[in-house]
């Protein structure tokens, strides 16, 4: 019945499956909760759909939620994001028409410290290089003085310890790491203590001090191009540092500057500004440097439950029931 | 007396693709008379009776019985590394010759290489640098996806003094671990790294997702992971191997990863090493190989070096050696 309003709330995503599609594997589960409709679907019915939207899933920054949108939807109640950065979201535009906006913060943390410390891992014993040798057709024997960078023991500077952050501490904490951390705010002690990280107030001490840098702190004004020139020249020229935030956060072209010139060691990024870089990028070229495709919350598990957390957002938020993971614009 | 205080010590080479490395020469050297294979067969006569001490780095000079037979005070040998499969203890005490490897030295490295491995592996990390480096990659799939490693089950075949610390960094990302070894861990020490032991290797093998493989090469553990044991374990495992090549059967494990048996391996450690060029690990997507880096720092390095010297002036002077090896 075409005028009949469905028995769930109605759900907008962008599409189903493809390369940027709500993943096949999860529509069952949002099934259970929604009636899900594609942007393809809302498009050629919008008179029909327009009014009952309650909700939009956004996977992987798309749909785009601009003003245009944002006006056919006058019923929308709550933007969920997959994962937990928002940058890519005008959260003041949203709050103007009255829209709630969620996000997946606990979902997506193990899997991310997870990757910041793959991303440490290989950098230091240089992985990606040791691969290319040892499958080389060139490949004659394996030198023997052909080294990497100690981990156990080394001092890990962690930037941003927000949830990510504190995971990333308590798994450098098993390789008997030396753990700084620069905040907004410092962590409680007892924190502190159980991970064994140092309060750096100021960030220079920490760029100063550790072998390795790890970027885990949310894009904002205050956060873009945090590490540029003079934060490189105060790093070790033994240093790797290590992104797993915005690839906004670093200044780019001081990096490629920094990687040349040995003013750090080497880098490991799962962010880029764009994603992905352009072909013919200086980053593409170093040696110095691993760049993964954004995989920080990628595995089958983790999507499960980024959509699992979304959905239970939404729902709190459409049944007027308090939750933890509202983004309110600054 | 001087002989003693710097014993004449037979390397391989001093520098070069596997002599001893250029910046360790001046300790050495302040500890111990280095003598090259060079020079040695050049100068046999004079040198011969004057070698207490072989410096074994990277698996050379090859200690076989001419060897010995041309050293007659040869007192000690000290061996870079833990693995000491490429010696013939036996052969070597025959002669009344003691033997140190350097265990504690490598551990760290080896069990934070393992570590890599596993992450690596699991997240899909070089073949994702080859996909954000590709001069085809016009974008990023949201759908392409790797596996956690918080949470999955670590199954540890060796539970020496790597294999341990391998359980250590594997506890802080949640993982559940178990473990077979040839003798049980106390109590206390399976609680500090939350490990539970399997005493059939076969229950380990079923129930992990990641099986990671520590053991010492022996007799027995000489292709412990062959076709049977490749087959116990899940369609999804992955196998991590940073202690010898010939503790799995290489053949074995390429139709295993050919044909979906097990999803993935990453091998620090081949046979041989490098593996020939047209061999087949070499043309599988799901294989990570790195050249046997284990112990591969410059830190460390360092560390087994001062430890291998210590051990040689021990030996030398008749004292107890450091990090002997009994056969």
């Amino acid at each position: 019945c075409s005028r009949c309003e469905p028995r769930l709330p109605v759900l907008l995503v962008y599409e189903v499956g493809g390369i940027s599609g709500v993943l096949e594997a999860l529509v069952p589960f949002l099934k259970k909760y929604f009636h899900l409709i594609t942007m393809k679907e809302f498009l050629e019915s919008k008179d029909r759909f327009a009014a009952q939207v309650k909700a939009v899933y956004v996977w992987w920054q798309r749909p785009i939620i601009d003003r245009e949108l944002l006006k056919s939807l006058p019923n929308l109640k709550v933007i969920a994001n997959s994962g937990v950065g928002m940058d890519h979201l005008d959260l003041k535009l949203i709050s103007e028409f009255g829209v709630r906006m969620v996000n997946t913060p606990q979902a997506v943390c193990n899997s991310t410290a997870d990757t910041g410390m793959a991303l440490l891992l290989a950098a230091a014993r240089r992985l990606v290089e040791g691969h290319q040798t040892a499958v080389s057709p060139d490949t004659k024997y394996f030198l023997s003085n052909w080294l990497g960078e100690e981990v156990s023991g080394a001092t890990l500077g962690i930037i941003g310890m927000g949830r990510i952050g504190y995971k990333v501490a308590q798994r450098a904490k098993a390789f008997d790491m030396k753990i700084l951390y620069h905040n907004r705010n410092r962590r409680r002690k007892d924190e502190e203590l159980v991970v064994g990280a140092y309060y750096c107030e100021k960030i220079e001490d920490l760029l100063q001090q550790s072998d390795f840098v790890m970027l885990v702190v949310t894009l904002t004004p205050q956060t873009y191009k945090l590490i540029g020139k003079k934060e490189f020249e105060l790093m070790k020229p033994t240093a790797i540092l290590i992104n797993i935030s915005r690839g906004q956060v670093v200044d780019q072209d001081m990096m490629v500057e920094a990687l040349k010139t040995g003013i750090i060691k080497g880098a490991a990024m799962d962010v880029t500004y764009p994603e992905p870089l352009p072909r013919d990028h200086p980053l593409l070229q170093l040696k110095n440097v691993i760049i993964t495709p954004h995989l920080g919350c990628k595995t089958h598990r983790s999507y499960f439950m980024i959509t699992e957390e979304a959905v239970q957002n939404i729902l709190a938020v459409l049944s007027g029931l308090p939750m933890s993971s509202e983004v309110l614009p600054d | 007396m001087e002989e003693q205080d710097h014993p004449y010590t037979l390397v391989t080479a001093i520098g070069g693709a596997d002599g001893v490395y250029e910046d360790h020469v001046e300790f050495l050297q302040k500890n111990l008379k280095l003598i090259t294979m060079k020079e040695f067969l050049e100068n046999k006569r004079d040198l011969h009776l004057k070698i207490k001490a072989i410096f074994v780095w990277s698996l050379k000079p090859v200690i076989n019985r001419e060897l010995l037979q041309s050293l007659p005070n040869l007192k000690v040998i000290a061996n870079s590394g833990v693995g000491i499969d490429h010696l013939d203890l036996r052969l070597i005490s025959s002669f009344g010759v003691k033997v140190a490897n350097t265990p504690f030295a490598v551990s760290n490295p080896t069990a934070d290489l393992g570590i890599g491995l596993m992450l690596a592996s699991a997240r899909r990390i070089i073949e994702g640098h080859q996909m954000a480096v590709s001069p085809d990659t016009k974008h990023f799939s949201a759908a392409w996806l790797g596996e956690d490693v918080t949470g999955a089950t670590l199954g540890i075949i060796g539970m020496g003094t790597i294999g341990y610390k391998i359980a250590q960094r594997a506890k802080a990302f949640e993982m559940n671990i178990l473990y077979h070894n040839r003798n049980r861990r106390n109590g206390a020490e399976e609680q500090a790294v939350g490990a539970v032991y399997c005493e059939k290797m076969e229950d380990l093998l079923r129930q992990s997702d990641f099986v990671m493989l520590a053991v010492n090469l022996t007799p027995q553990t000489c292709k412990l992971i062959g076709k049977k044991e490749l087959e116990l374990m899940k369609p999804t495992a992955i196998l991590i191997n940073i202690c010898r090549g010939q503790v799995i059967d290489q053949d074995a494990l390429v139709n295993a990863l050919q044909n979906g048996i097990i999803k993935s391996a990453a091998l620090d450690v081949t046979y041989p090493e490098p593996l020939p060029r047209d061999h087949a690990l070499l043309q599988l997507e799901n294989v990570i190989i790195t050249p046997h880096i284990g112990s591969a720092t410059s830190k460390i390095r360092r560390l087994m070096m001062k430890n291998m010297v210590e051990s040689i002036l021990a030996g030398v002077r008749g004292l107890p050696v450091p990090n002997e090896v009994h056969g």
